[in-house]
């Protein structure tokens, strides 16, 4: 169980800007730039950050749905990363996805046997019958009924769809599943079953999960460890208890401080929120320096000119932010350093991350 | 994939569309938990669309007159009797004679044989090329760019010079190979087939651009589908519709133009009758004799009217969100 199933370093994922006359490229929107992290077998990893932060690129990056720009992917023992789309065919069996919008991502035209079926016509060789036995099995699995074999997807509710989406993506008997904002479209009680569901199949199946969502008291009822995201990188990544009671980053901490207090009596004296001034910037056109400081409240002049490296500060606790660089904590006191100033203001960007992966096992495990 | 449930296999939608949506329809009987072809669902919502059923009735009544009427109606369409000329409506001539004395109605008969088979191969042949390019073109967007600038080629060319050029050279060596009627067939079939895929082809790109964004395709992709099941699975059968109501406008263009180019002289030879042919001959006599190009002109206007409502009709009950409400 300790053993990291998915190992993703500095992936880059950026989409081209073509502009003028010729088409020719102009730049490029970086939606995921350098991001680092490891999924331990059977773990669930949370991926939060606001709308267009790059969680929903990042995760579809990780399964290869794109061509990655840089960086290397490891699932399972195998690097694919660079492999060309005919390669990862194999691969495909033991990744899968959960989309975001039940609605869109059934084919209107396909029964649910269909749908669900897929997969097996794909990668498997089994007979007609044997199918249709694996896809009620799977519909069973999921709590639904096998009376609905035949049915479209329009005949069926938000919930029951998300659940023929987890089905499809279980036929194959994956080990790792990316959950791309799964619960986003469905009303909070249906929400609870989707997350229930999720997380008993995990027990059962011995699944490990990558779930997106901008939802942070979902991540912290279902995650193990949760990665922030903004503007395409990592800001922290922490076991979840260490990030919800004691987020290191600003912008976590701003994050944080936002989600709403459901006791009422608790609700007026909250404590201090953060309130962000401004916009993300644009992810085709970052600040220098660290992505944050355009907004970040504690923002120090060192954070304009060099991006902050992502290391560990607490045993499996790993943040990017000069305020917890030994380094530049306090750049006024940091006159010894500044061969390590020097150095760190290379245009290459950050090292890597998650070389101590050992540390966060021993932390988990 | 069996048409052995399909009772009302689409008339005049070319095969591979079919034979694409059929899994989709759900055909495949190993998935069926109750006795019911799925078929019999599209073959329910058919059967209440009032204007699909009178369509497709009349449709195959026509087919019907003009398959086996040469066999029951007497009267040769191309024998002349100079004395009965310019015959009103009797019995011995229901739809009267024309300036030579020829039965009109055994014209008609043997006109809409050769319309209608010009029209629906022609149609489908230009739904099969313009699929296949919309298709490739919206896909793959390493063929967008040379195959919508082909489109455009196209759209810009002068068609009767192009037509012209085309007979002229392919007319001698066809009704050499194929005989006078069969050559020209396949010679007018292909002119208007190879000249008239554009709007399909633009239509059909345009939704599969939209449609490769829907995350279903990013489903099967994740899956590991390959390209050409995703077209052919998830991509074919949710641009139906569209491909659908292009050929139903289709077929009239292809009748009207066959009978352009008949008029032309470029087409089939003057003593052989096509619905576009006896319009035009009809035209000089419209003032005395209005019936002439009044016949073919309603025949093609029945035709064309009553395969659009069954286009419509199946349209409607292929798609599984309008069929059962």
């Amino acid at each position: 169980m300790t053993r990291p199933l998915v190992e993703v370093r500095d992936l880059k994922m950026h989409f081209p800007i073509y502009s003028g006359l010729f088409r020719r490229q102009v730049g490029a929107v970086k939606a995921v730039d350098g991001v680092s992290f490891d999924i331990l077998e059977g773990e669930t990893l949370g991926l939060v950050g606001e709308s267009g932060c790059g969680k929903s690129t990042c995760g579809r990056a990780v399964l290869r749905l794109y061509d990655i720009t840089g960086g290397e992917i490891v699932i399972d023992g195998r690097a694919i990363g660079s492999d060309p789309w005919e390669r990862l065919r194999s691969m495909r069996p033991t990744m899968q996805m959960v989309f975001q919008d039940p609605q869109a991502s059934l084919n209107p035209r396909m029964t649910l046997g269909a749908i669900i079926g897929e997969p097996l016509v794909e990668h498997t060789k089994m007979s007609r019958a044997e199918r249709r036995a694996r896809v009620e099995e799977l519909i069973n699995q999921v709590g639904l009924n096998r009376a609905f074999v035949n049915r479209y997807p329009h005949e069926f509710s938000g919930g029951q769809r998300q659940r023929i989406g987890i089905a499809r993506a279980l036929a194959l008997n994956p080990k790792f599943i990316v959950c791309d904002e799964p619960i986003a479209a469905l009303d909070v009680s249906i929400q609870a079953q989707v997350v229930n569901l999720l997380e008993e199949l995990q027990d059962r199946l011995g699944l490990t999960y990558l779930f997106i969502s901008h939802d942070l008291s979902m991540v912290r009822h279902i995650a193990d460890r949760v990665a922030v995201m903004y503007l395409g990188k990592v800001v922290e990544l922490a076991p979840r208890d260490a990030l919800y009671s004691d987020p290191l980053h600003p912008y976590t901490k701003a994050l944080l401080s936002a989600v709403p207090e459901p006791d009422p009596a608790l609700a007026g004296q909250k404590r201090d929120r953060i309130v962000l001034q401004g916009d993300v910037p644009s992810p085709a056109n970052p600040p220098a320096g660290c992505n944050f400081c355009t907004r970040c409240p504690n923002v120090m002049e060192v954070c304009h000119r060099i991006d902050p490296a992502f290391l560990e500060v607490a045993p499996g606790h790993w943040t990017a932010c000069h305020l917890h660089d030994p380094d530049h904590r306090g750049t006024l006191e940091a006159g010894p350093d500044d061969t390590d100033n020097e150095n760190a203001g290379r245009p290459a960007r950050r090292k890597t991350p998650v070389t101590g992966a050992n540390s966060q096992q021993g932390d988990l495990t | 994939m069996t048409d052995a449930h399909a009772p009302e296999t689409p008339v005049g939608v070319d095969r591979g569309t079919v034979a694409a949506s059929a899994p989709v329809a759900g055909a495949e009987p190993l998935l069926l938990t109750q006795a019911r072809s799925q078929w019999w669902d599209v073959w329910d919502q058919f059967r209440s669309h009032k204007g699909a059923m009178a369509g497709a009735v009349l449709f195959l009544l026509i087919l019907a007159v003009v398959v086996f009427g040469p066999y029951i109606w007497p009267l040769d369409p191309t024998e002349t009797a100079i004395r009965s000329r310019n015959q009103s409506l009797s019995w011995a001539h229901p739809l009267g004679t024309d300036q030579l004395g020829r039965d009109v109605f055994a014209r008609m008969i043997q006109g809409g044989r050769v319309s209608l088979a010009v029209g629906l191969t022609a149609m489908g042949l230009s739904l099969v090329l313009g699929t296949l390019i919309g298709v490739l073109a919206g896909y793959f967007r390493r063929l967008d760019g040379p195959l919508m600038r082909l489109t455009d080629l196209f759209l810009a060319l002068p068609l009767l010079p192009l037509l012209l050029v085309m007979v002229l050279l392919f007319r001698e060596p066809l009704t050499a190979a194929f005989g006078i009627e069969t050559g020209i067939f396949i010679l007018i079939v292909s002119a208007i087939g190879i000249t008239s895929w554009m709007q399909t082809a633009r239509i059909v790109r345009g939704d599969v651009l939209a449609l490769k964004e829907h995350e279903f395709v990013l489903a099967a992709r994740s899956i590991g589908t390959p390209a050409r099941r995703i077209v052919t699975r998830h991509v074919l059968p949710n641009v139906l519709s569209p491909i659908m109501v292009s050929a139903t406008l289709g077929i009239a263009t292809a009748i009207i133009t066959e009978s352009a180019l008949s008029f032309l002289g470029l087409g089939f030879p003057p003593d052989f009758p096509t619905w576009g042919r006896l319009l035009n001959d009809g035209v000089p006599y419209l003032e005395l004799y209005p019936g002439r190009a009044f016949w073919p002109g309603l025949a093609i206007s029945l035709v064309v009217l009553s395969i659009n409502y069954v286009g419509d009709g199946l349209r409607d009950a292929l798609d599984p969100r309008i069929r059962g409400r």
